[in-house]
């Protein structure tokens, strides 16, 4: 017996029929109007969830003839590419002050070195940062979306190139004032921001070992053999309280304003992402352990 | 900058007749009706005050000084409205609202308070003349709206003068920042230096300057055509409004 359905079409806001499909067999075909398949959004009610990539026809709650509707999500961009971009920016303009590269401080310092070991080891460490999470993006990270709306590259490289120039500005210019304690302060920063760089890469590497190549399926994340992990007990975006470990190493090391704000503004967003995370692992999974809060263990 | 949005909730307050939400409750009722009538008076205050300098100097110079007291407190006061917004007994954007008292705030103390040597200066009149007209027109709208018996001719006022107020009032404070500037570049007004120990610094002639920039570039012409755009939205339902009423 052959379940064919009938499909139409309609756009979400006009109502306007746009497609129709006599005979269609188990999986509803991505067509295109004008739209590549990431731009489209398909879905059963007009103001309703788009459907997924893997919902297939037959399950649906539909009639035999079946009517979706369609929104334009407008233009798209994939993950991989923003974050990429994102995190490149400050990589090299961090390093263009630096080296004081002409026009940004007076011209007798063009192309000089910071005389502070500090400034040095600052560079290092957030060059390595940017390098880390460039990595991270390449091969460890699995998306679960493939796209986002494209102004938002605009918007997060605003972000993160605008406040590396910021902070970059500080620590490598001519007037830098190292900090207060000196070496034993950047020693206890340095250990602060290593500590939490590996930290946060065992959570990466410990979420990405959740889900199988190319499934999009949720499990909860556990303590694994890395100590690193064992931070999963009592957090449930534990890459996140390592990344705000990292920043308030940095501020540390570099005894610098600017760094702080950045820090302040990260750790009020992650946690906002954070308390996202935390309610849908609660909605979706009965068991999950009430022991965890969303990014720092018992208060946030 | 000088007038308020018009987008605010303050006219789905004269709404909710229609939309049945959940309220203020009467003592949040009682006491907005309070806080407005006081703004009104008080602004009044400083309209008569401005108009008795006048009479009594024969010149338009220098009348800051006259009101400079209840302007400062009247002002100041309307920081109050962001809290009214975060309790939620008022239903408007504690952003949006925080945005524009806070830039007055700003003009009247981190400008014309700060930098002694523009008081003196006319435009400090032209914004405050226009301050003063829209505040009381504002006030006492908001005060009928509560009291639901809001004369047309109020909701008139407040959807029009702005039309006149609203440029008078951000070229009276885009003049008064721009003569600011010498005096707070010369006496270093709130900057910061390097080096210091929190590797920071401030230039606070740079960002007058900036403000200047944004103020007339993108904050006023998005504002002014808001408004414009409302205008035409609640003084064009003439016919349901007079029926209510």
């Amino acid at each position: 017996q052959k379940h064919h359905k009938k499909v139409e079409i309609l756009d979400a806001k006009t109502k306007d029929k746009l497609c129709f499909l006599d005979k269609v067999g188990k999986v509803l075909p991505s067509f295109s109007l004008h739209w590549y398949p990431a731009r489209q959004s398909i879905r059963l009610d007009p103001k309703g969830k788009s459907l997924k990539d893997e919902d297939v026809l037959q399950h649906l709650p539909v009639g035999t003839t079946a009517t979706f509707y369609f929104r334009d999500l407008g233009a798209q961009i994939s993950w991989v590419t923003v974050f990429l971009t994102e995190y490149a920016g400050p990589l090299l303009i961090y390093l263009m002050f630096y080296f004081r590269v002409p026009f940004i401080y007076a011209p007798k310092y063009d192309f000089t070195t910071s005389k502070h070991w500090v400034v040095h080891l600052a560079c290092m460490c957030h060059s390595f940062h940017y390098v880390k999470r460039l990595l991270e993006t390449l091969f460890v990270h699995r998306f679960s979306h493939g796209t986002m709306p494209l102004r938002n590259i605009f918007k997060n490289c605003t972000y993160y190139w605008g406040f590396a120039a910021w902070m970059a500005y500080y620590i490598n210019h001519p007037l830098y004032t190292p900090p207060i304690y000196g070496e034993q302060q950047i020693r206890l920063a340095l250990t602060v921001f290593l500590f939490c760089q590996i930290g946060n890469f065992s959570i990466h590497i410990a979420l990405r070992n959740l889900r199988p190549p190319g499934s999009k399926t949720r499990k909860i994340p556990y303590p694994t053999k890395n100590p690193f992990t064992w931070i999963f007990l009592l957090v449930s975006c534990p890459n996140y309280t390592y990344e705000l470990g990292s920043w308030l190493g940095f501020t540390l090391m570099t005894q610098c304003l600017p760094v702080a704000f950045f820090t302040l503004v990260g750790f009020i967003q992650m946690t906002v992402w954070a308390k996202g995370k935390h309610r849908s692992y609660l909605k979706e999974f009965r068991d999950y352990p009430t022991l965890r809060s969303p990014i720092l263990p018992f208060i946030l | 900058m000088s007038a308020p949005a018009m987008g605010t909730s303050k006219t789905a307050h004269t709404d909710s007749s229609n939309k049945k939400k959940k309220g203020p409750g009467t003592l949040a009722i009682a006491y907005l009706v309070i806080y407005n009538v006081v703004m009104t008076a008080g602004w009044l205050v400083i309209a008569v005050g401005l108009v008795r300098a006048y009479l009594a100097r024969g010149s338009y110079h220098g009348l800051y000084y006259s009101i400079e007291k209840p302007l400062k407190f009247f002002q100041t006061g309307a920081l109050l409205e962001i809290l009214h917004c975060a309790v939620g007994i008022v239903p408007s954007s504690v952003v949006l609202t925080g945005f524009q008292v806070m830039s007055r705030v700003f003009l009247t103390w981190a400008v014309t308070h700060s930098v002694r040597e523009v008081q003196s200066e006319d435009s400090v009149l032209l914004f405050v003349v226009a301050w003063t007209v829209t505040e009381i027109i504002r006030y006492s709208f908001y005060t009928f709206s509560l009291l639901n018996h809001l004369p047309y001719l109020i909701k008139w006022a407040r959807y029009t003068f702005f039309v006149v107020l609203y440029p008078m009032g951000v070229a009276g404070e885009l003049l008064t920042i721009y003569a600011a500037l010498p005096y707070v570049q010369k006496t270093g007004l709130y900057s910061i230096t390097l080096p210091n120990n929190y590797n920071f610094s401030f230039d606070y002639h740079t960002f007058l300057i900036l403000i200047m920039h944004h103020v007339f570039s993108k904050l006023f012409p998005q504002l002014y055509f808001h408004m414009i755009r409302q205008r035409k939205k609640v003084l064009g339902h003439v016919e349901e409004y007079s029926k209510v009423e």
